[in-house]
């Protein structure tokens, strides 16, 4: 199974409406993407609870051998 | 998974990260990872001559889904040092090239080697 670059963004920004959101597809195959996503709501959060916010958007996608995201590299931070 | 293989799994869980400074639970083991992010972290801590536990998921299945929502966190591999969940694998690779890392093994009392921090910087410039 395999999920579109633009599917990603859409779940990240239902999220975080006013975030920056650069999606990047690694391989070419719908599977394996890297997201760097620059949110206010990242402020004083440390890494771990960035990327849980970030996960929780994705609802459940990166679950498991059914999950639709094989891999999702992700970089997280608040706005300069 | 039942409630009960789940509780079992989180016990089984809570006591390797008890036990041991550094554990990594990773897809294969610290000498044969099976998968490329597990790969990168064992690799790491393999190169900074950390001391770690390495738990292979793939032996387990109880371990392998206890571990998501052990951590609330849907990837392996996932490190904890002295019990505190430290993050997968871009995270670790982050912290490996800011510094934090060795920052971070420093404040817990973790014996690590130094310089080869400073090389995987230096070669990551």
């Amino acid at each position: 199974m395999a999920m579109e670059a633009a599917d990603i963004e859409r779940l990240i920004r239902a999220a975080f409406p006013k975030a920056r959101v650069e999606i990047t597809d690694l391989a070419g195959d719908g599977n394996h993407y890297a997201a760097t996503v620059t949110a206010e709501e990242f402020r004083g959060l440390n890494r771990v609870r960035q990327h849980q916010m970030v996960y929780a958007a994705l609802k459940g996608k990166m679950e498991g051998s059914q999950g639709e995201l094989h891999a999702l590299a992700l970089t997280t931070k608040a706005p300069e | 998974m039942t409630l009960d293989t789940k509780d079992a799994a989180h016990e089984a869980i809570k006591a390797e990260i008890d036990r041991n400074d550094v554990v990594l639970f990773m897809k294969g083991t610290a000498q044969m990872p099976q998968c490329g992010f597990s790969s990168r972290v064992a690799g790491v801590l393999n190169y900074l001559c950390v001391q770690y536990k390495d738990v292979n998921v793939l032996a387990d299945e109880g371990i392998r889904n206890g571990i998501k929502s052990f951590s609330d966190w849907p990837t392996i591999p996932q490190l904890y040092v002295k019990g505190e969940f430290v993050g997968g694998c871009d995270i670790v690779t982050e912290m490996t090239l800011s510094g934090e890392l060795d920052a971070l093994l420093a404040a817990k009392g973790v014996a690590f080697d130094k310089d080869a921090a400073a090389k995987i910087r230096e070669a990551n410039r």
